[in-house]
């Protein structure tokens, strides 16, 4: 699969390679960011979307293969690109000595601003992740979202034109996910780039333009979401979900339902243009199902076309 | 919102790029919220050690003949005073820089800035002067109002205590950068800080020692730091030569150490 060097590209790496010992985490990946986009790396745990993200954020070198991260070598210049992006780590590394506005000011202290400017500048983070009424708090109290917000504010203190959010939700409780979502659209919008892991499919349809499936660290697909389901999967998905026992004993009986039937430890999908038809036509064949679903195709169906596994497993 | 205003690269900077020194922000930060903390120990420790084995002990004690025929309390307040740089060095970069690590990854997101490795460890250096300075300096204190200073060289006893403190913190912090927890701490507290302190000249000169070990107790860098900060407090005699040997020795444990310590660090944190 070749690609086109986007034209504005902020980050471009060609056979980038991870290796720990003998593992290997990144496998020869090749990919482009280009300035204003926001791009995702789904994929389960272990694919190695972390790997790459921290050789992005010039804190981890590489094994092999080229990286150019704001037009120069992470490995090279890596204080320089340091001080023009903002990193939310997976693990959230706020300081708990510190309470949540320190937390900012010695943040923007490490990036050489004044104390003046980077309390004037936390002070506007706060606002934005709602978290000023928190301000003279110790982090430890704060909820998993509230930090989650904090790390986030904390990566803008230098005004970077890049982010990398490395599974920017995982942990999180539905409103506190849609709150962080919120924020970062808006950041999407005001034109920072954002390049993010997930291994949630929703999270990677709500924020991403484009994406790169990785599995046992290669990249196996690549394109919007949109693309990405036209071209590996149907429009539609037709779940059928059969009493214990059942779904054994139907060899051969689901065969052609639609253009693909995928057989999970506990229901069976079919993948079809119209999923309304499939189950008509399953109902014809004397099918009974415990419950039928009928649904969009989403990323989950991707993953599950490319790789044989679902995402979250 | 102005994620995206001004390019990073425009924004004001600092004049003065100097190494460590956020570190050591950082530090002082947290500091500013915890001193009153370890306050009270810092004060009552030398008031008892030097109530109870300067003046209780020493009243036993005849007085030194060959250290200038000075009371116990004024042979024993310069060597208390080493060991307790000794002792509040090790501990700052035992169990508090393994948080650091660990717990609250204060590096791992230092390390994610400009902030480069180089800052992380001469940072535990700067803090590590402050620490042990202020330890010290509260000792020297008190230790002047038990009377037991005599010279107005006694001063210089107190960088001789911050040195003694960083020949044995620096080595430390290097060797905690390689642990994975902090398992084997009580071990080295236990089998090497606690002997140093008893048999380095700290309570009594290492003669009394059986003569096949005293070349051991030459080795140990509590000796070195015990004999300079006992000099330079009585500021009697003061032999150049053996001032500079004893402090080329601290020198060179607190210089290596800190090579070590960037090597390791770098290890541990750049994977």
């Amino acid at each position: 699969m070749p690609i086109e060097a986007a034209p504005r590209a902020l980050i471009r790496a060609r056979g980038l390679t991870k290796k720990f010992g003998s593992f290997t985490a990144v496998d020869a990946i090749d990919f482009d960011v280009a300035a204003g986009e926001a791009f995702g790396f789904l994929g389960p745990n272990g694919a190695g979307k972390t790997s790459t993200m921290r050789m992005i954020g010039a804190v981890s070198p590489r094994s092999g293969g080229q990286l150019s991260v704001l037009g120069t070598d992470p490995e090279l210049n890596g204080p320089r690109i340091r001080a023009r992006i903002g990193v939310v780590p997976q693990s959230d590394t706020l300081d708990t000595e510190l309470t949540v506005l320190e937390n900012l000011l010695i943040y923007g202290r490490y990036f050489d601003m004044s104390y003046a400017e980077a309390r004037k500048r936390s002070m506007e983070l706060l606002d934005f992740v709602q978290l000023t009424d928190r301000a003279k708090d110790l982090v430890e109290p704060l909820s998993g979202g509230m930090k989650r917000r904090l790390t986030i504010a904390r990566a803008l203190i230098n005004e970077p034109h890049l982010l990398l959010l490395d599974e920017p939700t995982t942990g999180l409780d539905p409103q506190a996910r849609h709150l962080v979502w919120d924020r970062l659209y808006r950041l999407k919008q005001s034109g920072t780039t954002l390049v993010l892991t997930t291994h949630y499919m929703d999270e990677a349809e709500q924020l991403c333009d484009r994406l790169v499936v990785m599995d046992k660290a290669k990249i196996v697909a690549e394109g919007s979401p949109r693309q990405l389901i036209e071209r590996y999967s149907t429009r539609e998905v037709l779940e059928l979900r059969f009493p214990v026992g059942v779904q054994e004993t139907l060899d051969g009986q689901l065969d052609g339902l639609g253009e693909r039937v995928e057989k999970l430890p506990d229901r069976v999908l079919v993948y079809a243009a119209d999923g309304e038809a499939a189950a008509n036509s399953a109902h014809e064949r004397g099918l009974r199902p415990e419950t039928t679903l009928v649904r969009r195709s989403s990323l989950e169906d991707v993953f599950l076309r490319l790789t044989g596994r679902s995402l979250i497993e | 919102m102005a994620a995206t205003a001004a390019p990073a690269a425009a924004a004001p900077r600092a004049a003065l790029r100097f190494p460590g020194l956020r570190g050591l922000e950082r530090s002082l930060m947290v500091y500013r919220r915890v001193w009153r903390g370890s306050a009270f120990s810092t004060l009552i420790s030398p008031v008892l050690y030097l109530s109870a084995m300067g003046i209780a002990l020493g009243s036993l004690v005849p007085r030194m003949t060959a250290f200038g025929n000075v009371p116990y309390i004024v042979f024993l307040a310069p060597g208390l005073l080493a060991a307790q740089a000794m002792q509040t060095g090790t501990s700052e970069s035992s169990w508090p820089l393994m948080a650091a690590f660990r717990w609250n990854k204060t590096f791992e997101a230092m390390i994610g800035t400009p902030q480069g490795v180089r800052d992380i460890v001469l940072g535990h250096m700067y803090w590590l002067i402050v620490r042990i300075g202020v330890v010290t300096g509260i000792f020297l204190i008190v230790a002047a109002l038990f009377g037991a200073v005599t010279s107005p060289t006694a001063i210089l006893a107190w960088p001789a205590a911050i040195l003694t403190g960083l020949a044995f913190s620096m080595p430390m912090a290097a060797w905690t950068a390689t642990r994975k927890n902090e398992g084997s701490y009580n071990v080295i507290f236990r089998f090497i800080i606690t002997p140093l302190f008893l048999f380095s000249g700290t309570f009594f000169p290492i003669e009394q020692l059986p003569a096949v070990v005293q070349p051991v107790a030459w080795l140990t860098p509590l000796y070195h730091g015990v004999a300079l900060a006992r000099a330079l407090a009585f500021g009697q005699s003061l032999d150049p030569v053996a001032l500079a040997a004893h402090a080329l020795y601290l020198v060179a444990l607190a210089a290596i150490g800190t090579l070590i310590a960037f090597r390791t660090f770098r290890k541990r944190l750049v994977v």
